[in-house]
């Protein structure tokens, strides 16, 4: 029933946690998303890659329910999910990695992963997902007193890894998580990323830095001016001329042109 | 009297004014500091909360200050008329912020507070047509008794007072910094986009911050009576405008910096009053306010509103 022929269906094998299909979205008379169709399967990593006002942001914010789409339906799951309300996806484990972190900063980093369970029971769920998140990063356990916004900005971002995780998530949304860290932050941070993965996360990240996102994503999107231009396997992208000169930095310098 | 005592006694008083004050703060800092709105309805919710407990205390037989209670029957009216009172202006707040602000909240600009200019001139409006112009002869049914430190007076009115404010000042303390709802509140103030997306439901917590602001201002209300043995449509203006420059003091959106600025304005009222002249109090706190401005534009312990994205 799907037609997934025109997304170069780069084998996400398994049935789809998250589909996009044909949304449009608008900011007033912005048409910002136009028929774009997402397909993330279980246990997937996709990434989205797209120049500024692509309409990557607003991807996000259209899967967290706090921008809808005018037409076209998301669904999560099997189930529509277009009218359901921020918390109610929140609830059934979409969790969102904020752009720039946007932790809360004059909370403990305790808080901060307390808040990220809101929507979950006390108990010992809560611990096991807390430990967990300590496991991963025991940086996070060191500085649990300490109040968020006095951390490194490589910090921060376990912390709002570590914040997403606390929802129980099947899905995480990534929005720009190597922003502003220190190339060996970042490489810890796609480390992690990966590692959340294999335990069994699905993952769709908007990414700049596209070459390190392709080293771990299994699929691709390209948007340009709210619409999918491109998508594959990670492989086809990294092989893709169009890619490789506007996202991996294999720009060819012919005379003055840039 | 020497001047020892007076010292002494504007103490006790500036204690008791400085908790009413703070409470009154209290309301102005919690929805300011998530909404970055200066509720100036606030004034008179606690005027109605004034009323309110003056019916109840009435509706129990209290008449004046010559219905004396003792024992169980006094804590239970004493309770009773401050929780009622506190629900009904808990639930005049709800009201404002559910059927009036709500549908304002996505109008950028000053509509929203110039909308709760109105709604305070009307809730005035409704106490001089229902109750009257006259003041009100406050009840207070505590039994007189008098404790002297040298030649200062601690009335059982002032137990009383500080002991309600106490209890309440401590209990959103707790509710703010320990529970579930409270931790939303505060992350919600930081970030509300960011709050929304933790799966927090932000129109509740908005909703929470206006029953307990005007929860409190309800308790307020009551304790204007109880200090000043009358009660009167006009009280809203000069102790709301107080209480809010006891807000802006202490850094508006800062719960301790609410109480701390509240406690201070009524020291300075009380010894300024004692001290100076009645007439200079307000030069007094206004130009210290000024004056805070100037230095410490955030308030003495720093303003928390929402971080700008």
């Amino acid at each position: 029933m799907r037609d997934n022929s025109a997304l170069g269906n780069g084998g996400h094998g398994g049935a789809a946690l998250l589909e996009f299909q044909k949304v449009n979205t608008y900011y007033g008379d912005l048409h910002v998303l136009k028929d774009v169709d997402y397909v993330i399967g279980k246990g997937e990593i996709v990434c989205l890659l797209g120049g500024n006002a692509s309409g990557k942001s607003t991807t996000m914010k259209t899967i967290m329910g706090v921008v809808r789409p005018q037409r076209g339906e998301v669904m999560y799951d099997g189930e529509p999910i277009g009218k359901m309300s921020t918390n109610d996806r929140v609830r059934r484990g979409i969790a969102p990695v904020l752009e720039a972190r946007r932790l809360f900063p004059r909370m403990t980093v305790y808080e901060n992963l307390e808040l990220g369970a809101y929507t979950q029971p006390r108990g010992a769920q809560f611990d096991q997902d807390l430990e967990r998140v300590y496991g991963l990063f025991p940086r996070v356990k060191e500085r649990r007193d300490q109040i968020a916004g006095t951390l490194s900005g490589g910090e921060q971002q376990m912390v709002a890894i570590g914040r997403a995780l606390m929802a129980r998530p099947r899905l995480i949304c990534m929005d720009e998580p190597s922003m502003g860290l220190s190339p060996l932050f970042v490489e810890q941070v796609f480390d992690i990323i990966q590692t959340i993965n294999k335990q069994g996360v699905t993952i769709f990240m908007v990414e700049q830095n596209a070459s390190m996102a392709l080293s771990i994503a299994h699929r691709a999107y390209v948007l340009q001016t709210g619409q999918v231009v491109l998508s594959g396997t990670a492989a086809e992208m990294q092989a893709n001329e169009m890619i490789k000169q506007a996202y991996l930095g294999e720009m060819k310098v012919e005379g003055a042109a840039p | 009297m020497t001047a020892y005592d007076l010292a002494l006694q504007q103490l006790i008083n500036g204690f008791s004014l400085g908790s009413m004050y703070a409470l009154l703060a209290l309301g102005f800092t919690l929805v300011y500091g998530i909404l970055e709105l200066i509720n100036f309805s606030h004034f008179n919710v606690f005027m109605v909360g004034s009323f309110v407990a003056f019916y109840v205390l009435e509706g129990f037989g209290v008449v004046g200050q010559n219905t004396i209670m003792t024992g169980l029957p006094l804590v239970g009216v004493l309770l009773a008329a401050l929780a009622v009172t506190m629900l009904v202006t808990g639930g005049i707040g709800v009201g404002i912020e559910r059927l009036l602000l709500r549908p304002l909240r996505a109008v950028k600009g000053p509509a929203a507070m110039i909308l709760t200019i109105g709604v305070s001139y009307v809730l005035f409006n409704i106490v001089i047509l229902g109750a009257g112009a006259d003041s009100k002869n406050f009840p207070n049914p505590l039994p007189p008794i008098v404790f002297t430190f040298e030649n200062a007076v601690l009335r059982m009115r002032e137990i009383l007072i500080w002991v309600i404010s106490l209890l309440l000042m401590g209990g959103l303390t707790y509710f703010v910094g320990y529970t579930k709802l409270g931790k939303a509140m505060r992350a919600t103030a930081q970030d509300p986009e960011a709050a929304r997306m933790m799966g927090i439901d932000v129109d509740r917590v908005i909703m929470m911050a206006f029953f307990l602001g005007s929860a409190l201002a309800g308790a307020g209300g009551m304790i204007f009576g109880l200090y000043y043995n009358y009660t009167s449509f006009i009280i809203g203006f000069s102790a709301g405008l107080r209480a809010f420059t006891a807000a802006v003091l202490g850094g508006i959106g800062n719960v301790p910096g609410a109480m701390l600025g509240g406690l201070l304005i009524g020291l300075i009222e009380a010894y300024s009053g004692a001290f100076i002249a009645t007439a200079w109090t307000d030069v007094i706190i206004f130009s210290l306010l000024v004056l805070v401005l100037v230095f410490r534009p955030n308030g003495l312990l720093g303003r928390m509103a929402p971080n700008k994205s």
